[in-house]
């Protein structure tokens, strides 16, 4: 537990509530991210695309402005080939479409909806990720 | 105009708070899920911080007949527990535990660090168009 930030993910989390609230409140959206990025390449209307575009580019703006005042240090990984990184995120698209969400839509807002099929999904991938760090740890030691 | 507009502050909001919280730390995100290893529960003050606050606001959202700048709430109208929302699942876990980025953090990260979120959101799409293609022929 040597790298445990209690308060700043805290923070972070209250902060993607409270954005998740103004995208309900004020759109009456989802803040979905696979859904909302799915939605700009899908064959959804002009102004569909265009609010999807809008958040994107206010997602990669905030982290942004936000490391570039506070800057991330992120320790490199040694065993991540660009062929895993390929491999994991087709697996991330395939399987959130499929799925029909991810961390946001089905963890964040499907679970404050007290969705049933939020809460089973969240509760999938969470035992699913455990289970892939356990196995690579396991039988391939990265 | 204004619905791009709060998108937009949505998503800033939602990309300062991926990058406060320590998601966008694929490293922060393996250990969070090994729990058997040298666990990190960051991540649950992320989603409880996120939950809490959004069950709280909803509760108010949802008692107006229709948002702000909308004429009405689009929330999902499937219920069914079926077999694709396991195996979608199974799968979207598979693939964050083994490169420690979902959707978010991999988009977001792309505004600091982009190398290895560029070809994770490139790969992403790439799985999500196949699998629209896949259940397109199916249908």
């Amino acid at each position: 537990m040597e790298n445990f930030t209690p308060y700043t993910s805290l923070a972070g989390g209250i902060l993607i509530g409270i954005s998740a609230s103004i995208l309900m409140l004020l759109n009456g959206r989802i803040a979905g991210i696979s859904g909302i990025v799915s939605g700009i390449f899908n064959g959804s209307s002009l102004h569909e695309k265009l609010w999807r575009l809008a958040f994107v580019v206010g997602l990669i703006g905030g982290a942004f402005v936000y490391a570039n005042y506070y800057p991330v240090n992120i320790e490199p990984r040694e065993h991540m080939t660009t062929a895993l990184l390929v491999a994991g995120g087709l697996i991330v698209g395939f399987g959130t479409a499929m799925g029909g969400g991810c961390t946001s839509g089905h963890g964040v807002c499907g679970m404050s909806r007290f969705s049933l099929r939020s809460i089973t999904a969240t509760m999938t991938f969470l035992i699913s990720g455990i289970a892939t760090v356990y196995l690579v740890k396991t039988f391939l030691g990265a | 105009m204004k619905t791009i507009l709060s998108a937009l502050l949505a998503g800033t909001v939602f990309g300062v708070g991926l990058t406060l919280s320590g998601m966008v730390d694929p490293n922060k995100v393996v250990n969070f899920l090994d729990i058997t290893g040298n666990w990190d529960p960051s991540l649950m003050f992320v989603l409880g911080g996120a939950v809490i606050t959004t069950t709280i606001a909803y509760r108010f959202i949802f008692a107006q007949d229709k948002p702000l700048f909308d004429e009405d709430f689009h929330l999902p109208t499937l219920l069914k527990i079926d077999s694709k929302l396991l195996s979608g699942s199974i799968m979207f876990g598979i693939g964050w535990g083994l490169i420690g980025y979902c959707p978010g953090p991999a988009v977001a990260s792309i505004g600091f660090r982009p190398e290895e979120p560029l070809i994770v959101v490139a790969s992403m799409l790439v799985g999500m168009l196949l699998f629209r293609t896949i259940a397109r022929l199916r249908a």
